[in-house]
């Protein structure tokens, strides 16, 4: 392992916010990006992962905070000054420049000579796939095209940190899952650090090293995909990444291995949960697929109100006796304790304590 | 039956805009067939042709005086117009100036105000200055008046310009000069060029304001027109009519050609 890698990251913030008049659209965020690392920003519009974004590439000023980029201070250098590649969401591609001069440009900017640019470009544009369509105007490719000439400009300068805000988000599903493909090729490949925005958590899921969740204005939780999934820090978190089921429930008692629960009159556990004593009130949060149901063993009741065969699995909607409606997830082949579940069937749902996670009643 | 009653409708539709065409094209070819009079007054039609008044516009020396003065003030006053109405669009579209819209507004006034209440004012203020009756004068007077021309041409493109492509630039590396050079500055040059020809043609036709700021010595081609209306009139007036109706749609054309989108990058 090389010093650089295990020392300085690619990115660092601290502290940074920014306001819109009295909107405050970041509040305080604090991040690390190592060396080659794939993180996302994932969050609802208007969470202030695009406007962060924005600050990194220097098209935003932050009201306060640091921003370093391989050890240096950016937050108050113009963007021209900084070594960040961006890829924007419509591309921004130059309308009157052939996919050569776009992909030249940034070279040109940096007075890198003529044989040395045409060296460069023909070899970017080989890398994403673009060789022979070099003299096309942007107009005259598809979407999907336009997107490889915007990461082959980004790319060409070798930049430190590589943006990209939502950059799949107008093209169709298809292309999308290829270019997922091809971004992340490109990253182990070339070794490059990118920052990645998008609102879509399957997209988030699939690609990144780390995922950064985004809500009103600060992050809620930083972590790998399994983490953020298995051990959301927030309710925020928990609802936002993957399908999840929210039961109100009761504390009965606490001890030392588990806490007893009340769920829709029915007691249940969960593991030890050190921030809440015996009657709070508060949610139990577990996903479709950590759900068993039975006709026959101690349990939640409830009644089966649909069923949707969904080819590897089957999700049934279980209405629990309170009229909460929980999603399970049946995986065909799997382990079934039933034969066939219609719908109107009275059911029980058990779960292992260990995949349920308490939350404080909003 | 409908279809046909469709296309009734279609034919009707046609000869009202032909019979629009016409009455709007009709003085003008009229003025162009007069200019080719071989007689020495206004007749309709001519009975004889020659090119004796396109060759007095050139050997009289009132229409020859008139004619270079009116040249020697076109280029400069279209240019300025131009490089100062290309800054202030820039500025109020692209710039964090505060009232912009107020500053478009004022900017657009000398295209709302009465030509005659700008040329008494322009007057006015000339007489403090001396600049009655000189070239400076002149072209400082057009540049007032069709700077609009530019301003409304150059922000509307502006406005349709993605201003992330200028964000672009900027993260590739491109210093504002540089963003403004490459990026802008060719998205906008149709838009720069409509506003020339336009501030150009303007400023060739301007009567009222030249005739206050203008003395017998800097007359430009439109006050020479007027005057020679006023007194003889000969056919020279259609030749110069039919020159500037010309020079007109050139200058129409000229735009229609530069906004027209290229398909191929032509420098690549």
């Amino acid at each position: 392992m090389t010093a650089s890698q295990t020392s300085a990251p690619v990115l660092e913030l601290a502290g940074v916010q920014k306001n819109f008049g009295n909107h405050a659209a970041v509040r305080g965020v604090d991040l690390r990006i190592e060396k080659e690392e794939f993180l996302t920003f994932l969050g609802p519009s208007g969470s202030g992962k695009t406007t962060t974004l924005m600050m990194i590439a220097g098209l935003e000023q932050p009201d306060a905070g640091d921003i370093i980029l391989a050890g240096r201070p950016i937050a108050r250098l113009p963007a021209y000054d900084r070594d960040i590649g961006m890829v924007f969401q419509h591309y921004a591609l130059f309308p009157h420049m052939s996919v050569k001069r776009n992909v030249a440009f940034p070279l040109q900017m940096r007075g890198v000579k003529a044989a040395e640019i045409a060296h460069r470009v023909a070899n970017i544009l080989h890398l994403v796939g673009l060789d022979g369509l070099e003299q096309r105007l942007p107009r005259q490719l598809s979407g999907g095209q336009q997107q490889r000439v915007a990461l082959a400009r980004a790319l060409v300068y070798n930049p430190s940190l590589l943006l990209m805000d939502e950059p799949l988000g107008a093209l169709d599903k298809k292309l999308r899952d290829q270019l997922q493909r091809e971004i992340k090729r490109l990253h182990r490949d070339q070794r490059i650090t990118i920052l990645y925005v998008t609102h879509d958590q399957e997209e988030a899921l699939t690609m990144s090293d780390r995922i950064a969740v985004f809500n009103r204005g600060s992050i809620e939780q930083i972590g790998t995909a399994a983490e953020l999934y298995e051990r959301p820090a927030t309710r925020f978190v928990a609802e936002f990444v993957g399908e999840m089921n929210f039961l109100p429930a009761k504390i009965v008692d606490q001890t030392d291995g588990e806490t007893c629960l009340d769920v829709a009159g029915a007691s249940m556990t969960a593991a030890r949960a050190h921030n809440f004593a015996a009657g709070d009130r508060v949610v139990a949060a577990v996903r479709p697929e950590r759900l068993t149901l039975s006709d026959s063993r101690p349990g939640l009741s409830g009644q089966i109100v649909d069923a949707i065969f969904l080819g590897n699995a089957t999700r049934y909607i279980v209405r629990l006796q309170d009229g909460t409606d929980c999603s399970v997830l049946q995986a065909v082949g799997g382990a079934a304790e039933t034969g066939s579940l219609e719908p109107g069937q009275n059911v029980t749902l058990a779960w292992d304590k260990r995949h349920v996670m308490l939350f404080a009643a909003s | 039956m409908k279809s046909s009653g469709l296309s009734v409708w279609r034919s009707l539709r046609g000869a009202i805009c032909l019979l629009v065409a016409l009455y709007l094209i009709a003085p003008l070819t009229i003025v162009v067939i007069i200019s080719f009079s071989g007689a020495p007054f206004l007749q309709f039609p001519p009975p004889s042709f020659s090119l004796r008044w396109y060759d007095n516009l050139f050997t009289d020396a009132a229409w020859g005086d008139a004619l270079q003065v009116s040249l020697s003030i076109l280029l400069p006053s279209a240019c300025g117009a131009t490089i100062l109405g290309t800054a202030a669009a820039y500025a109020i579209v692209r710039g964090r100036v505060p009232g912009a819209d107020f500053l478009y507004a004022v900017l657009m006034m000398p295209i709302i105000v009465p030509s005659i209440i700008t040329a008494a004012a322009l007057f006015g203020l000339y007489r403090l200055f001396d600049l009655n009756g000189t070239l400076t004068g002149l072209i400082i007077a057009h540049v007032v008046l069709t700077t609009p021309y530019v301003v409304a041409t150059v922000a509307a493109a502006l406005r349709t310009l993605d201003p992330r492509l200028e964000a672009a630039a900027a993260t590739l590396g491109a210093r504002p000069v540089a963003s403004f050079r490459h990026v802008t500055l060719p998205l906008l040059a149709p838009a720069i060029l409509s506003g020339f020809l336009f501030a150009a043609v303007a400023c060739f036709d301007e009567l009222i304001v030249s005739m206050f700021v203008s003395t017998a010595r800097t007359r430009p081609i439109s006050v020479q027109m007027w005057s020679n209306i006023r007194g003889d009139v000969d056919p020279t007036i259609a030749a110069i009519a039919s020159l500037s109706f010309a020079f007109a749609l050139l200058a129409l054309l000229g735009s229609l050609f530069f906004t027209r989108r290229p398909e191929v990058d032509r420098s690549a």
